[in-house]
């Protein structure tokens, strides 16, 4: 066989319709300003832990309504909830909120029943 | 005569009650923490006691805070609690004074006049039967005011009231019918025998002429025993537990004890010390100005009373602090509501006390143990040295101007200065703390208390009241904390800077945190006062409002957010200021958004009235005044 | 019923309309609250898509509105109007008040003002500039940083005051984008060793020429793009702007020093139009424009009957826009007047 010096990664593409989305239900659910999110990446520019590490609230959020839920479940530890997000989204989503109930979705997978 | 069936129930009420109390009392000391019981054990020995007595009189009794801030719902309290007393303290001198023995059974007191018919034939007699008319008339004059209140509150000057849940609504009815039955019961009785003063004796003298009056009293004699021990019987499970549990309170909280951030008996106290007499839901911006009545404090305290899930409840909450500062109770109802944050999810919260047959308490689980640190992202540390630090804070920096400004002043001032997060720094842990996640704000304050300490100042200045407060209590620091507004009294003081006395007319909007949160009212209006007119507003110091920006909830949409700041703002603008001055940039923020007046911080009036304001690329000064005053007056 | 027409304000779409009425035998009274006619155009250097020079158009109108069928009243604000049967009273300031068969209101749109969103520096950091003072810039041929030196960094920020809940309007200006575009391309003429960037959420490029004249920005004149919307704005010890951003694409904040930043300020209702409005009880939109009749059929009209519009007062329009919008205007001014009769 022949090789193309590369090779297909599983990780690479996004498998829409075997990922995952409750979590995002969950928190739109009760957070429905989440559907708001126009991607203009405020948050994220202005985030004071986004200064320090990759933490992305732009990212995240994305990244949930695709159900790639592995990749947030860490990070979302990193906000330090200062809430300048809040006043910078041209959309009034509660970003705060976003990641305190999410949070609590992931706690809720990891089988401790909320 | 000196025994009839018809007691039975009140006994066995009366009896239940009693012991119930003394069981419960051991149960809360034993649970108490060692410090608190040496409070405890030193209170009751010291002044305290005394103290807690007359607060007892005051509060309990004649309910002096609610008659000052609502006469006629502090006058149905009042007739209610101090007249029953009377009723009781005169009624037992009766039946001691006036009975063939001298020292009786309690309930030949409450029922004496059964037991005693014809009492109240001689003059003396007759002017006692006078005044326990008196005492009665006056509590059925409450009562009359407590049935219109269920059906229009605004009677008592009140928008809403509280809503009630069936055993409470057993309770209420029992309760109701205690003095009007005993009016009848003793009307009639007193009307087959001729005795009764002007309220028993006349009512008793007419229904007496078309009834026969001695044998319907007696199933009124019945019904009095009986909604007495239901009374009594319902108590520990419903609402009404208040009234004992609040004279514990009074001196578990005159012996120095406070509510602390720990679930304990304290905070059990508190909470079934609320009686629900819904003066917190009147002070509520979230209730009158955005419509959301299920979250305000006597609903949280009747959520944890009743095992309830709490979330909303907890979490929708400014954080603000009015509440606080109107229960005529004094429960801590913010630290309180923190407890319940921190508990997150409601399994968690309670726990049946094996003791079964008493109530559901608040505990909160010691966390789990996450693995590894949520910030270890933090850079090493670097810190230059420093008289005086300055920390914008995250919010000051999407308000430059204010930032602008308190360079510009640092600069004018001479002090040898530095920036602590010029460029953004570490949050100070509050927004985190407000959340109810301690333990990762921990980490911050860790991080920031370093940097601090190797920074050497003296004084670290801020101009965020979020971080300001957070800075003064839950950091452990050498250097004093001030509030930018308070570093500028001091440093006008000092004579560090001049200003001019500006022609402008504004009004002063008291942040939350720095105000009710941090006691700071005085230096920021004395700036004020230094540099322009203050104009007096409806809202001002421990009245003030929130701005609706408030980081303590984390839940509330935008749009409402929105309709509370154009509320506080109309309010702060009705005698159309030139300016509406705020001390936080969030305030200030918030407040833009909602107004056409211009919303300005503290310090940036400070630089318009700055007498020789050099530019903003004025080198920083490098000269030698210190601050060397001790910390500013209202830190004292 | 007579034939005239009271047009309040004098800005294009009034200018249009007052010129095609007259010329259809309509007598026109035109009232302009400043002392010159030509409203923003007159403040505008070069117009998008083909850079035509805006004096062009102010020529043009100009021209238009001389005619023996109209009356000038300059300097003067209309302070309100009311019907009475089938006639307007059109009180203007100093107590005169005009008697009309139909009132057409141009009140046009006011810039957002920037200072509105503090974040970004707005009259806090010298540099940082409106869309609006860079073509007064361009208009006096003097691009230049405040201390006189020449900037060789340039940002442009969209969508400031547009598309933005914080400061209360969540509807696009739709001419922002291309605003911007013709600007960027226009300081890399005026000096082509200064380095353009775009920050923007969306390229809104729907007009004609719009994207043949991005891609030009591109390929002519190398301006950069970066799309992320910029959050905060600092200085830094040098005294130069910092603009803080996600560059999104890459997923990634973005620090970029700036000499000028220019904010692509949105447009808004105008105040006086807002006070007229209220004044004459004329419906509104959410986003505070006069809410026309019929968002097809019946952009030119509202909800009183004789009372019609032109221009930016109902919704953000360029030039031409404008310009056509008016002429509609015109038409069924010409008509009501023709049935009432």
């Amino acid at each position: 066989m022949e090789k193309f010096g590369f090779s297909l990664s599983k990780a690479r593409v996004i498998n829409y319709d075997a990922n995952d989305r409750g979590i995002v239900r969950y928190i739109i659910e009760r957070e429905p300003s989440l559907k708001l999110c126009i991607e203009c990446g405020c948050c994220t520019a202005t985030c004071t832990t986004g200064n320090f590490t990759d933490f992305s609230l732009r990212e995240i959020h994305i990244l949930l309504k695709r159900g790639e839920n592995e990749q947030v479940r860490e990070k979302i530890r990193k906000c330090m909830l200062c809430g300048k997000c809040i006043l910078v989204c041209p959309r009034g989503v509660n970003t705060r909120n976003v990641i305190s109930v999410a949070k609590q979705a992931f706690r809720k997978t990891e089988g401790y029943e909320l | 005569m000196n025994f009839d069936p018809f007691v039975i129930p009140f006994n066995i009420g009366l009896y239940f009650i009693l012991i119930y109390a003394v069981v419960r009392c051991i149960i809360w000391f034993r649970e108490l923490s060692r410090p608190d019981k040496l409070r405890l054990q030193r209170g009751f020995f010291g002044r305290a006691f005394g103290q807690s007595l007359k607060e007892i009189f005051l509060e309990s009794l004649i309910h002096r805070k609610i008659l000052k801030s609502n006469p006629r719902l502090g006058y149905m309290h009042m007739s209610l609690a101090f007249g029953w007393f009377l009723l009781i303290v005169f009624g037992t001198i009766e039946a001691n004074i006036f009975s063939e023995k001298h020292l009786n059974h309690s309930y030949k007191a409450i029922f004496f006049r059964f037991f005693h018919p014809d009492h109240g034939k001689t003059f003396f007699e007759n002017s006692y039967a006078f005044l326990m008319d008196l005492i009665l008339a006056f509590i059925l004059s409450g009562l009359l005011i407590a049935v219109i209140k269920r059906f229009s509150s605004r009677v008592v000057g009140m928008k809403k009231t509280t809503r009630l849940k069936p055993l409470d609504k057993i309770a209420l009815t029992s309760l109701c019918l205690i003095f009007p039955s005993r009016l009848i019961a003793e009307s009639l009785t007193c009307g087959a025998y001729g005795t009764g003063s002007f309220l028993t004796g006349s009512l008793g003298k007419a229904l007496a002429s078309f009834l026969p009056a001695n044998e319907l009293a007696y199933p009124f004699w019945w019904l009095y025993s009986l909604s007495l021990g239901t009374f009594f019987v319902l108590l520990p499970l419903t609402r009404y537990l208040h009234i004992p549990t609040e004279l514990f309170l009074i001196f578990m909280r005159n012996s120095g004890i406070r509510t602390g951030d720990k679930p304990g008996t304290y905070s059990e106290v508190e909470v079934h010390s609320c009686s629900s007499c819904g003066m917190c839901i009147d002070v509520c911006q979230l209730g009158f100005t955005t419509g959301i009545n299920t979250i305000q404090a006597t609903y949280l305290m009747k959520g944890i009373r009743n095992s309830d899930e709490l979330y909303d409840v907890a979490h929708n909450c400014l954080m603000c602090g009015r509440c606080d500062n109107i229960c005529p109770v004094g429960i801590e109802i913010s630290p309180i509501r923190m407890i319940v944050r921190r508990a997150e999810g409601k399994e968690y919260m309670y726990e049946n006390t094996s003791k079964g047959y008493f109530r559901n308490r608040l505990t909160v689980p010691a966390p789990k143990q996450e693995a590894g640190t949520s910030y270890d992202f933090l850079p090493r540390l670097r810190q230059e040295k420093t008289d005086v630090l300055y920390f914008a804070g995250c919010m000051t920096h999407l308000t430059p101007s204010v930032k602008k400004a308190m360079v510009r002043i640092l600069d004018a001032s001479g002090l040898n200065w530095s920036f602590m997060d010029e460029h953004g720094g570490v949050c100070c842990g509050r927004p985190l703390m407000l959340a109810g996640n301690d333990r990762e704000a921990r980490e911050l304050t860790n991080y920031n208390s370093q940097l601090i300490e190797k920074s050497g100042a003296q004084t670290l200045v801020t101009s965020c009241p979020i971080c300001y407060k957070v800075f003064r209590e839950s950091y452990y620091l050498d250097a004093e904390v001030l509030h930018h507004s308070q570093f500028i009294k001091s440093i006008i003081d000092e004579g560090f800077i001049d200003l001019n006395f500006l022609q402008k007319r504004v009004t002063y909007h008291s942040p939350c945190e720095l105000g009710r949160r941090s006691g700071v009212y005085y230096e920021p209006r004395e700036v004020i006062k230094h540099v322009a007119t203050l104009e007096a507003t409806a809202f001002d110091d421990e009245n003030s409002l929130c701005c609706g920006g408030s980081l303590g909830n984390i839940m509330l949409s935008r749009d409402k957010r929105q309709k509370i700041a154009e509320d506080v703002c109309s309010k702060l603008t009705e005698c159309s200021p030139d300016s509406l001055i705020t001390a936080c940039p969030l305030c200030k923020k918030t407040l833009s958004q909602a107004t056409g007046t211009r919303v300005m911080d503290i310090a940036e009036l400070a630089v318009e009235a700055l007498a020789d304001t050099p530019g903003l690329k004025m080198p920083r000064s490098r000269s030698k005044k210190k601050l060397l005053k001790e910390p500013a007056t209202s830190l004292r | 019923m007579g034939r005239h027409v009271v047009v309040i304000g004098g800005g294009t779409a009034g200018m249009e309309a007052a010129g095609r009425l007259a010329r259809e035998g309509v007598s026109v009274t035109l009232v302009e609250k400043g002392n010159e006619l030509g409203g923003h155009l007159r403040d505008w250097y070069h117009l998008f898509p083909n850079r035509r020079s805006s004096d062009e158009v102010l020529e043009y109108l100009r021209g238009l509105v001389s005619h023996q069928n109209i009356l000038l009243m300059k300097g003067r604000k209309v302070t309100g109007f009311s019907r009475k049967g089938d006639e307007f009273a059109v009180s203007v300031e100093n107590g005169e008040t005009i008697n009309a068969d139909a009132v057409l209101l141009a009140t046009g749109f006011d810039l957002f003002r920037s200072e509105r969103k503090e974040e970004y520096g707005y009259g806090i950091y010298d540099n940082v500039i409106s869309s609006a003072d860079l073509e007064a810039m361009f208009r006096k041929n003097e691009l230049k940083l405040v201390n006189g030196n020449k900037p060789e960094r340039i940002g442009f920020l969209h969508c400031v005051g547009s598309r933005d809940e914080k400061a209360g309007n969540i509807y696009c200006s739709k001419l922002c984008c291309v605003t911007a575009v013709k600007q960027a391309i226009e300081v890399r003429k005026v000096l082509p060793s200064c380095k353009v960037f775009c920050f923007y959420m969306d390229m809104r490029m729907g007009g004609a020429l719009y994207e043949e004249l991005y891609k030009e920005a591109q390929e002519k004149y190398s301006v950069s793009f970066i799309r992320g919307k910029v959050s905060e704005v600092a200085v830094n010890i040098q005294n130069r702007l910092v603009a803080k951003v996600e560059d999104t694409l890459v997923g990634r904040p973005l620090k970029m020093e700036l000499d000028i930043l220019v904010l692509m300020a949105g447009m808004e209702m105008s105040e006086d139009g807002i006070r007229l409005a209220d004044e004459a009880k004329l419906k509104r939109g959410e986003n505070r424009f006069f809410q026309p009749a019929d968002h097809h059929f019946g952009t030119n009209m509202g909800n009183i009957k004789g009372v019609f519009y032109a221009g930016t007062c109902t919704a953000p329009l360029n030039i031409t826009e404008t310009i056509s919008h008016a002429r509609g205007a015109v038409m069924e001014i010409v008509n009501y007047l023709n049935q009432e009769k």
